[in-house]
């Protein structure tokens, strides 16, 4: 009970608007102190009112040690030494409530059944008036400190993320300030991951989706390459081992523009419907003529249309020098087995 | 529009802001630029700019917000939203509250100024975010490849029209969204460029007035409800 207490000056311009205990002002427990603090009355007073109580076969004395066990020790007023206090208080609560049994005790044994059912009823009228508002008041406590650690948790959690992302790409930013195409690189990367995670994209993570797969393939190619690629997904749908196929073929086809286009950028369009999805990968860069492919480019003969055909798809090429280059890719879906 | 367009930009960032305004440059003439809801709202009805690039989100309500305050008084304001926002309903609820177009914040200079411009002449600017989002929300619910599927009733054809888009219109927006510009859009339909910004804004009328399920569902979520009631 004696830890409860409160910083001094905090609880001095508080009205004390609740019965506590005064433990360094009174002899014993503080409990006549602090009645009369609490009424505005002297505490001689109210110390004669337990004096005169004690009268009638020692009630006072168990009222007096019921409050003492009961009542929370207010803040101390300075003075006496904490540490005696604090094991008075200790031991006082333990033979307080001691006492209170025995007196009780003694109380209810001689006196007829109805007046000790009538003791026994005043006794617990008090403890309720004591005790309710005293578990009201801890209840609502532990809910508060509950909401509060919360709380104090999920901005932990943020703060944990943006150090060990956006704080560490604006320190990466800093030091390669120098290098244009890589800060913008770094600072694209970095937006990609922090909107996934306020969004939190179902099949970012567990479950795989296709445009899940496609959104990840085209920000591995951009940090491979630099080049910024913008994917646009309409619909979507659970991956299987054709689709996937699908998706490697359109990550040659990004690969492809970033290294070889000298676009500014690469647009992705993957549109999943019921029965089929086709994706397109663009770029306005220098473009070539597909009949006439260079030997070091076989990613377009393996990779792209060689896949798509084996996996039962479609690719398709169109592009003329100077004109940029556009990938189609497509492949029926549900017919896999 | 032979004039260089009036343009006021609205965002909480103080950085974009001069960063835009360097970045249009000599193609159109800033008028103002505001920080917040409050400002934006006394800005446009005093200045009464030709296009006003709102933000999607500021703290204190964004561009719905703003649109929705300067209402009636300034209808000859356009507006175009301009956002980092992958969200769509929150690019469908600035659309729907009046926008006219939507594009995201790392478009280049001349494309924005060529997009304002766009807007100023009284067309719809769909960035391939935007047309990825509509082709979404207007998803054909029919099986494709039935075109013998029995007509709709006509008495709900009304509502058929506005909640659905042509087969035109679909392969404009999935052209846009595939990247194209709209002169290319034009060249690869073999249309004119006139014809698709008719498509467009023809698509964008729809995004505004139809009850379609999914757009009802995003405007609810944004409380944008009441404003399409009487």
């Amino acid at each position: 009970m004696a830890s409860a207490q409160a910083p001094l000056g905090q609880s001095r311009a508080r009205a004390p608007a609740r019965l506590r205990r005064r433990p360094d002002s009174g002899a014993l427990g503080g409990v006549c102190a602090g009645v009369a603090e609490r009424i505005g009355a002297p505490s001689a007073m109210v110390r004669a009112a337990m004096v005169a109580l004690t009268a009638f076969g020692g009630l006072g004395i168990a009222v007096y040690a019921l409050a003492w066990a009961l009542i929370p020790a207010g803040p101390a007023s300075g003075g006496r030494a904490g540490r005696w206090l604090a094991l008075r208080e200790a031991l006082g609560t333990v033979l307080a409530v001691f006492v209170a049994f025995i007196v009780l005790h003694q109380l209810t044994r001689g006196l007829r059944f109805g007046a000790a059912i009538g003791l026994v009823a005043i006794v617990a009228a008090m403890l309720g008036l004591l005790v309710v508002p005293w578990l009201v008041r801890l209840v609502r406590s532990l809910s508060l400190e509950r909401a509060a650690r919360i709380r104090e948790q999920e901005r932990a959690d943020v703060a944990a993320h943006l150090h060990d992302s956006v704080l560490q790409t604006l320190a990466l930013i800093q030091k390669r300030a120098g290098d244009p195409r890589e800060v913008a690189g770094l600072a694209r990367r970095q937006e990609r991951e922090l909107r996934s995670w306020l969004l939190e994209r179902p099949g970012s993570d567990g479950r795989d989706t296709i445009a899940a797969a496609l959104e990840r393939a085209a920000a591995e190619v951009e940090e491979l390459h630099g080049v910024p690629i913008e994917v646009v997904t309409v619909g979507d749908g659970p991956l299987d081992g054709r689709l996937e196929a699908l998706v490697q073929a359109a990550r040659e086809a990004m690969t492809n523009a970033a290294k070889f286009a000298g676009s500014e950028r690469v647009d992705l369009y993957a549109e999943v419907a019921k029965d089929s999805v086709e994706v397109y990968v663009r770029d306005r860069g220098v473009g070539f003529d597909p009949q006439a492919i260079p030997a070091d480019r076989r990613g377009v003969r393996d990779s792209i249309v060689g896949r798509m055909q084996r996996h039962r798809g479609r690719a398709e090429v169109h592009s003329r020098p100077g004109e940029g280059t556009e990938v189609e890719l497509a492949m029926e879906r549900g017919a896999s087995a | 529009m032979s004039a260089r367009p009036r343009v006021v930009i609205v965002d909480d960032h103080r950085l974009f802001r001069s960063g835009v305004r360097a970045e249009l440059g000599e193609e159109v003439e800033v008028v103002g630029d505001a920080g917040s809801v409050d400002e934006a709202v006394a800005l446009i009805l005093e200045q009464r700019p030709d296009v006003a690039l709102l933000d999607v989100h500021m703290p204190d309500g964004g561009g719905v917000e703003v649109i929705r305050r300067v209402g009636e008084p300034a209808a000859c304001v356009r507006f175009l939203a301009l956002s980092v926002s992958d969200a769509a309903e929150d690019v469908i609820a600035v659309i729907r509250a009046g926008a006219r177009g939507y594009v995201t914040k790392t478009i280049s200079g001349p494309e924005l100024a060529q997009a304002v411009r766009r807007v100023a002449g009284g067309d719809a600017v769909f960035s391939p975010r935007l047309a990825g989002f509509v082709l979404d929300a207007f998803a054909d619910d029919r099986p494709r490849g039935e075109p013998g599927a029995p007509d709709p009733a006509d008495h709900a054809r009304d509502h058929a029209e506005l909640d659905q888009l042509t087969p035109r219109e679909r392969e404009v927006l999935r052209h846009i969204a595939r990247g194209y510009m709209y002169k290319e859009v034009a060249q690869s339909l073999g249309i004119s460029v006139k014809t698709v910004e008719a498509h467009v804004s023809a698509v964008l009328r729809k995004l505004q007035l139809s009850s379609r399920h999914e757009l009802s569902r995003w405007a609810m979520q944004r409380r944008l409800v009441s404003l399409d009631g009487p």
